[in-house]
């Protein structure tokens, strides 16, 4: 397929990027230079392929997943086998791709050259971030070499403190040295946006995606030390037999419950904020127009960011715990939604009147508020005590955190991936093609994920391999969806790596937005901008003064 | 069992009609306001599709109203779920005063079924129809759910302690019982079926196959067996308190907190009697914990239950 | 402000940014620690609230005279670490490097005054675990296990992060050696005065939840 489906506009071919010109890509090719490199960009670059490789490896298991399903017995693999395959997949996608992808890969990028900085406040801290981040991936690695872990990502307690034989201290370890990366990362955005922005730069003036990844940065420096010290308590249990979570040593295991939610549920909005943050980015760009409610989206990052560490004990609601506190979290869980609403409304009302177009990250953007909005909706289902009674731990739970974190947050990432890609790589991408499989991919997400929403409510329980003949034909339908999405992600890790050799190269500016990261060449030059820029414009500055002055002689 | 492909489960217990109903209620929201989201990105992609690459759109200022709006509908919305849904749930915990009390023990990888006269069973759970029943489940490892999708509720089943849940099944027929919360190997199939006969049937069926001495004799006997009656003697001056009437009451203990005793508490005194001391005795009752299982257990409570008027409470 | 500096990293505009950067951060950073530790105290605070009576006599096997020793050694060392900043803010390089050792010579006697209380333990049986069977036999065996798992947890990851302290404070030293601290740049010895200051607080919650139950 040609790649002509994009014009370029004739002042976007850049005469500078037929000449030679220094850019953070080619001022060393040695290992040496990428491995020890302090430059933001850099350590994005190494984040996208470690992020990658976790992703098809928890995709692979996903595919395993899928495929034991495709039937109603035990068939493809024992019991044992596929626990350790629903396992290492929520470990994979949750600690290793989830949480670090946007922050680690786009926001590292972007951060600073959406401030106007040269770097990151705590450039080898970054660096450090990365290795962190490589080396907790070694040792969950290491369990899945070494025959798995099979207590389930949630690691339930007296379960995995006492009663799996499996590798799970291994991947204890693992999760706890890499939640440190996701710490560092938050440690550095504040305080880059806080201290570093180009002058003019005041705070409502900063692109939403910084907001985004500010109330990101908020939650992971004050959830991810909790699972950190979770996780250690039951490997210490495990080790030394101490009875914090066994209740045959006078332990609770309803108190590991709440110590890993307390984490654990800020930590989804860890995942999807950021994601929140690019499709801002995306429909103001696609409509050429400033967003609609800048400052409701701005702080509705921030209430969501508060409000998150509120309702853990919606994952309790079976759990025995009391019936009051059982009401308190689900009055803040129905309160958490009302800023994710807000930001849907706002994003639709953007596409009013603009001038909208629909290249590939338009159409994972609009992807994005459509299957968003369906998680978030059954996520109230969730938080509404009685319904929940009957559908925890089933694949409605499944549905709902897919539909959030695959329909939402992967779909905004590959979104940024591509809409930022001009600027990272210097080429563009096939726009065919890329559309093509931004299709394949909402198609096959929603013949994956929406049957089970009515499997969890028919009751099937979540973690079963064997399962009633009467679940079968929705269970097939879901695995034939799988298969389609699989699919949908291959294609783009084709043609984009095709494109760093063959793509078109890309200007300054190929979309024409606004946002200071456009106002440098593609690919940036290490240290960013020439000179500093100095900010006189609001966010999302489409519309240029002429026309504003215009309006208001109308009025 | 009902084999045909169906959208949701029989509703087969009192609660289950309500609970679709506010299920209904929610899809039918959730079906609007994505509908209507839906509806306007495309509305708005189409028509305002960029024709050339030169326009400009307009600016729209913002609006505090439509802001507004549309944060406090969506949130009035939620709280009518919320309270829909905190009430129904607030009706459905705590069992009525004369629930048929059943006991269950989950362990990998099974249910094992205690009822009150006695007879056991294994992952099948008779009940008769229209009676309040009352679940007091424990488990002898590590954490369960007992899951009857028809009667849209589960439970989990939490080591050390009992929990319970109740409802009435109002449908004749057999229904799945699942574990739903992940428990290893046999997870999967640690399943079973709930049969729901007519009262009249279920009488039958009770005193049908072995005679099976009602739980409270059986318990009883190990609380024989296991020397409890040497302490408990229910006499004067005894090194332990009577256990006659003690079910459902209020004791005192030796700190001054007023306990009302219940399965929890009796359960604690059996595997940590050191934990709460009765006012007025001293610490010497050894511990039964590693010496008797969960299912014995329950017969032991069953048996202390059965020594008070109103054998039969809520705790 | 010396633009050109070699204290200064590129990617700040000025020292005086760099300096706010730096000690946001480590602002930043404490909180985190707070976070972490806390999920321990909170555990304790559950599990002694539960369990009051065999969390007192599981406390009176510690050895509160020791600890007191420690907690002092701690404060002194804090005073010391003050004292370090300031004279590093004054430019005074040898003063800065006398009050640094003289910091990590009071954390390591207060690590070596760990390493007995430990070795102590190990001795009497006291390490949760199988080995655990305190002499005389206690009244609440297994909740005094449960004590002393908080006890190791908390005390050994303090005694951690007081390792790291020393640690970085020895660079500190080597730095000043060279002269790398004026008072223009002062910044690494300032915001390692937070840290070692945090972890001085830690241990003044530690002391009397861990040695003080109880001890009419």
């Amino acid at each position: 397929m040609s790649t002509a489906v994009f014009n370029p506009r004739p002042d976007q071919l850049d005469q500078d990027s037929q000449t030679h010109r220094w850019n953070y890509l080619n001022v060393g090719y040695t290992i040496k230079s990428w491995l020890l490199t302090h430059d933001h960009k850099r350590i994005a670059i190494l984040y996208l392929i470690s992020v990658t490789l976790f992703f098809f490896l928890g995709g692979l298991f996903a595919v395993f997943i899928r495929l034991e399903l495709m039937t109603p017995a035990g068939d493809l693999m024992q019991s044992e086998t596929y626990n350790k395959m629903f396992t290492m997949h929520g470990i994979m996608m949750v600690f290793f791709f989830l949480i670090p992808s946007i922050p680690a890969v786009l926001g590292n990028f972007l951060v600073p050259l959406m401030i106007g900085a040269r770097d990151l406040a705590f450039p080898r801290l970054n660096l450090l971030s990365w290795y962190i981040y490589i080396i907790g991936g070694l040792f969950t690695f290491a369990a899945v070499l070494l025959g798995g872990v099979d207590t389930g990502w949630t690691f339930y307690t007296p379960y995995s403190s006492t009663y799996s034989n499996t590798n799970v201290i291994l991947a204890a370890v693992g999760i706890f040295i890499t939640g440190f990366s996701s710490i560092l990362t938050g440690i550095n955005f504040i305080v880059t946006i806080h201290k570093m922005r180009a002058p003019g730069l005041t705070w409502f003036r900063l692109p939403l995606f910084i907001w985004a990844h500010y109330a990101t940065s908020l939650i992971q420096v004050l959830g991810t030390p909790v699972i950190a010290i979770t996780i250690l308590l039951v490997g210490l249990e495990r080790l030394f037999h101490i009875g914090i979570f066994d209740p045959k040593l006078g332990g609770d295991p309803i108190l590991f419950q709440h110590l890993f939610w307390f984490y654990s549920h800020p930590a989804v909005y860890i995942m999807i904020l950021p994601s929140m943050g690019v499709i801002s980015e995306l429909i103001t760009c696609f409509s050429k127009k400033k967003v609609f409610g800048y400052h409701f989206i701005a702080f509705s990052s921030v209430a969501i960011a508060v409000l998150s560490f509120l309702v853990w004990g919606h994952h309790l609601f079976t759990s025995g715990q009391s019936i009051y506190a059982g009401m308190v979290f689900s009055f803040f869980s129905m309160a958490v939604a009302i800023p994710s609403a807000i930001k849907v409304f706002n994003w639709t009302a953007t596409l009013y009147k603009g001038s909208v177009s629909y290249q590939a990250p338009m159409l994972y953007a609009i992807g994005f508020i459509g299957l968003f909005t369906i998680g978030g909706l059954t996520g109230i289902f969730l938080a509404t005590l009685a319904v929940d009674v009957h559908v925890h731990d089933t694949y409605f739970i499944v549905a709902h955190f897919h539909y959030i974190m695959v329909g939402g947050a992967i779909m905004g990432y590959l979104g940024g991936i591509h809409f930022w890609w001009p600027k990272i790589t210097g080429r563009l991408y096939p726009e065919g093609w890329a559309r093509f499989a931004a299709l394949v991919v909402f198609v096959g997400f929603n013949l994956t994920f929406f049957p089970q929403f009515v499997l969890g409510y028919l009751g099937m329980p979540r973690r079963y391999h064997i399962y009633p003949e009467e679940f079968q034909m929705l269970n097939v339908m879901s695995s034939a969806g799988a298969t389609i999405l699989g699919v949908g992600y291959l294609i783009p890790l084709i043609y984009l790596f095709w494109s760093l050799r063959h793509g078109p190269i890309a200007s300054a500016n190929p979309w024409g937005a606004t946002g200071l990261e456009w106002k440098t060449p593609s690919p940036p030059p290490t240290e960013n901008f020439e000179r500093t820029p100095v900010v006189t414009e609001e966010a999302y500055e489409y519309t240029p003064s002429r026309e504003k002055l215009k309006e208001s002689e109308v009025v | 069992m009902d084999k045909e492909f169906r959208f949701l489960p029989e509703q087969a217990s009192r609660i289950s009609g309500q609970v679709d109903l506010l299920y209904f209620f929610l899809v039918t929201v959730s079906i609007f306001f994505a509908l209507l989201i839906f509806f306007l990105i495309y509305i708005f992609a189409m028509r305002y599709r960029r024709r050339s690459e030169d326009e400009v759109p307009r600016e729209i200022p913002g609006l505090l109203k439509l802001e507004l709006a549309w944060s406090i509908i969506p949130f009035g919305l939620t709280m009518i779920v919320f309270v829909w849904g905190a009430s129904l749930y607030f009706n459905t915990y705590t069992p009525p005063d004369n629930a048929l009390e059943i006991y269950v023990v989950g362990k990998q990888w099974m249910w094992h079924i205690q009822h009150p006269t006695g007879q056991r069973e294994i992952n099948t759970l008779h009940i008769p129809r229209g009676e309040a029943v009352k679940l007091t489940m424990a488990t002898e490892d590590v954490i369960h759910s007992f899951y009857i999708p028809a009667f849209r509720i589960k439970k989990d089943v939490v080591p050390g302690r009992y929990t319970t849940m109740w409802f009435e099944a109002i449908k004749v027929g057999e229904y799945h019982l699942f574990c739903a919360e992940y428990c290893g190997t046999k997870h999967s199939q640690m399943i079973g079926t709930v049969v729901v006969m007519e009262p009249a049937d279920y009488e039958a069926w009770l005193s049908g196959g072995n005679s099976n001495e009602p739980l409270a004799v059986s318990g009883e006997k190990k609380f024989q067996q296991l020397a409890c009656n040497t302490c408990h003697t229910d006499k004067p001056g005894a090194r332990g308190p009577s256990l006659v009437g003690v079910f459902g009451s209020q004791v005192q203990m030796q700190n001054g907190d007023k306990i009302v005793v219940d399965q929890n508490y009796i359960r604690e005194s059996i595997l940590n009697p050191k934990a709460k001391i009765v006012a007025g005795y001293q610490p010497i009752m050894p511990t039964f914990q590693g010496q008797i299982n969960e299912a014995d257990l329950l017969q032991i409570v069953a048996y202390i239950q059965s020594l008070s008027k109103n054998g039969n409470t809520n705790q | 402000m010396s633009e050109h500096s070699s204290a200064l990293a590129h990617q700040f505009d000025d020292l005086e940014q760099q300096f706010e950067a730096s000690t946001l951060g480590m602002w930043a950073f404490l909180i985190t620690e707070i976070m972490f530790f806390g999920g321990l105290f909170l555990g304790y605070a559950i599990y002694r609230s539960l369990y009051p009576e065999a969390f007192a006599e599981a406390s009176r096997l510690l050895d509160y005279r020791l600890g007191a020793i420690n907690t002092a050694v701690l404060i002194c060392s804090s005073l010391t670490m003050v004292l370090a900043v300031r004279a590093a803010q004054l430019g005074q390089r040898k003063a800065l490097i006398v009050f640094l050792l003289l910091t990590i010579f009071l954390g390591s006697a207060f690590l070596g005054n760990k390493v007995v209380e430990y070795a102590h333990k190990f001795e009497h049986h006291l390490v949760p675990g199988a080995s655990f069977s305190p002499e005389p036999p206690l009244a609440h065996p297994q909740q005094a296990q449960l004590f002393f798992g908080f006890y190791f947890a908390m005390t050994g990851l303090h005694a951690l992060h007081m390792i790291i302290g020393i640690g970085i404070l020895t660079m500190l030293v080597v730095q000043s050696k060279r002269g790398r601290f004026s008072s223009e740049y002062f910044s690494p010895v300032d915001i390692t005065g937070l840290y070692w200051h945090f972890v001085d607080v830690v241990w003044i919650f530690l002391f009397p939840l861990l040695y003080l139950i109880s001890r009419t």
